[in-house]
């Protein structure tokens, strides 16, 4: 990763900060990440309900994490990763607008819509490593609470404490950069000349 | 044959274990192609994503833990021999295992019921856990495949049922367009199962299935062997590399089965398991000694 910046910052995020980091650049985040996916997203942007957390500055973390119940209304992550950011894709950047939030953790890319959702709030979407909940569920230093617990264990949102958390590699930037994409446009390229050799060597028909 | 409670108890203990097991520690042949895999993948963001993939494997395994939140829709794919005698306990044992780990690992809640929309909130709903069921003739033994269905992971499964002249070449297609579109958000590296048959269920069921089988073994028949080889090659050549990111190589495998198909159809299926293929395989005997054949050497 040598051509790439690493960085840490600490919430809030400021628009200075969000500025600083192109796609590829890698950060790792000290604060607050409060989770929220599919349900969260349907209530704040569909329904139009009022967001019971202000998360201004703050990072949404695309993630349904295994919770485990340590005392009253006390909680601990037992293991938490990122899931599918592309399923809020519709949402996303009217999210980001209406919430103020500076930072995406998901996993695997985003589309246009978000793209623009990230230059027009000077927000960023990034990835954590998929898969890597334990990782990701060490680097929580505390469950400061859940709202609309309603919506089941994995959909409702979830305020964490995190330290260092990371890596987040940043997949869209507010410059309009789209690492994914970029990524996707080269993958589909080489897919059309794999195909092509492979043309004529699975004909088992007679 | 009387329904033996003791037994049905003995039974879901051993499955909650096997259950929790799984949710922690990837198969001995998938932790062994992934090892490979990270040896190859050196350059880019590939060697930094194997490192935290290593360390996540490493602290699931310390700290007993799920290594993935996701921990899917439990389904099993039972092989039952006819000699077994504890029929009638087999699915309550299974059930009763899933209530158990849902609290014991613990596993995420995942069980949505489908119209009413609610989470059941220990993993147990109409059909789930999902059952799947083979009698084998000449035997006693209970053989268990246990498969963790996660969301990101499912999500490029698909079916569809292809004019015979559309050729194998149109089965390769769609994995392709599969695999460089949804295949980037399934934490690739994927085994790729792929099922072929004459109607899109029979094909859909022969992909899951597929998945079953070792990383790294082959059909029997040559010839679907070599449509393994030959996807799998075109697949690596891509280079998606570990979570989308570029690499050298896409997949840790492909697995075909198939079905004869009727000769006005060419069905395929497909199904992909994220590089946390949490399946096992456990071969339980009527006196309950088994073998956990896919974590070698593990006692539950
Ligand atoms: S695709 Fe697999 S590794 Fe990735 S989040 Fe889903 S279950 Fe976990």
């Amino acid at each position: 990763m040598s051509d790439f910046h690493t960085f840490e910052f600490t919430t809030p995020l400021t628009d200075e900060d969000i500025r600083k980091v192109h796609i590829g650049d890698v950060i790792y985040l000290t604060g607050d990440v409060v989770t929220g996916r599919d349900d969260v997203h349907h209530r704040v942007v569909k329904d139009n309900r009022e967001v019971p957390v202000d998360l201004a500055g703050k990072a949404i973390f695309h993630a349904g994490p295994i919770m485990q119940k340590i005392g009253d209304d006390k909680f601990k992550v037992v293991s938490v990763g990122p899931t599918t950011s592309m399923r809020m894709e519709s949402a996303e950047a009217e999210f980001l607008a209406k919430t103020g939030v500076k930072l995406i953790i998901g996993k695997g890319g985003m589309g246009p819509k978000t793209t623009q959702g990230c230059i027009d709030n000077c927000a960023v979407h990034t990835i954590f490593p998929g898969g890597c909940a334990v990782v990701a569920a060490e680097e929580v230093l505390d469950v400061e609470g859940v709202e609309w617990a309603d919506l089941g264990m994995p959909e409702a949102m979830w305020k964490l404490k995190v330290k260092g958390f990371g890596p987040l590699i940043v997949s869209i930037d507010s410059y309009g950069g789209n690492l994914i994409e970029d990524n996707k446009k080269l993958f589909n390229q080489r897919k059309e000349e794999q195909l092509e050799a492979l043309s004529g060597k699975l004909d088992f028909l007679h | 044959m009387a329904y033996d409670n003791a037994k049905c108890e003995e039974l879901s203990e051993l499955l909650t274990s096997f259950i929790c097991h799984a949710a922690g520690h990837l198969p001995d042949d998938v932790k062994a192609r992934l090892t490979e895999m990270s040896k190859i993948e050196d350059e880019g963001f590939a060697p930094a994503i194997y490192d935290v993939m290593k360390k996540n494997m490493e602290l699931a395994d310390s700290l007993g833990r799920p290594s993935c939140q996701d921990t899917g829709i439990p389904q099993f794919f039972v092989r039952v021999g006819c000699d077994w005698p504890y029929l009638a306990e087999i699915e309550p044992a299974l059930v009763e295992a899933v209530k158990k780990a849902t609290v014991k690992a613990p596993l995420r809640h995942n069980a949505v019921e489908v119209f009413d929309e609610y989470n059941t909130g220990n993993n147990i709903g109409h059909r789930v856990p999902w059952i799947d069921w083979e009698i084998v003739g000449d035997s006693d033994a209970l053989e268990v495949y246990f498969y963790m269905a996660g969301g990101g992971c499912s999500l490029p499964g698909m079916a569809k049922v292809l004019m015979p002249l559309e050729g194998y070449d149109g089965i390769a297609r769609l994995v392709f367009d599969q695999m460089t579109s949804y295949g980037v958000n399934a934490c690739p590296p994927c085994l790729v199962g792929i099922g072929i048959a004459g109607s899109a269920e029979v094909a859909a069921k022969l992909s899951k299935k597929a998945l079953l089988r070792p990383v790294g073994s082959h059909n029997p028949n040559p010839k679907a062997a070599k449509m393994e080889s030959d996807i799998e090659e075109g697949l690596n050549k891509i280079g998606l590399g570990p979570g989308g990111f570029g690499g050298k190589l896409s997949v840790m495998g492909v697995n075909i089965e198939q079905a004869a198909r009727h000769p006005a159809t060419l069905a395929m299926g497909l199904s992909t398991a994220c590089w946390a293929h949490r399946r096992a395989k456990i071969v339980i005997n009527p006196d309950m000694t088994y073998d956990f054949a896919t974590h070698k050497g593990v006692t539950l």
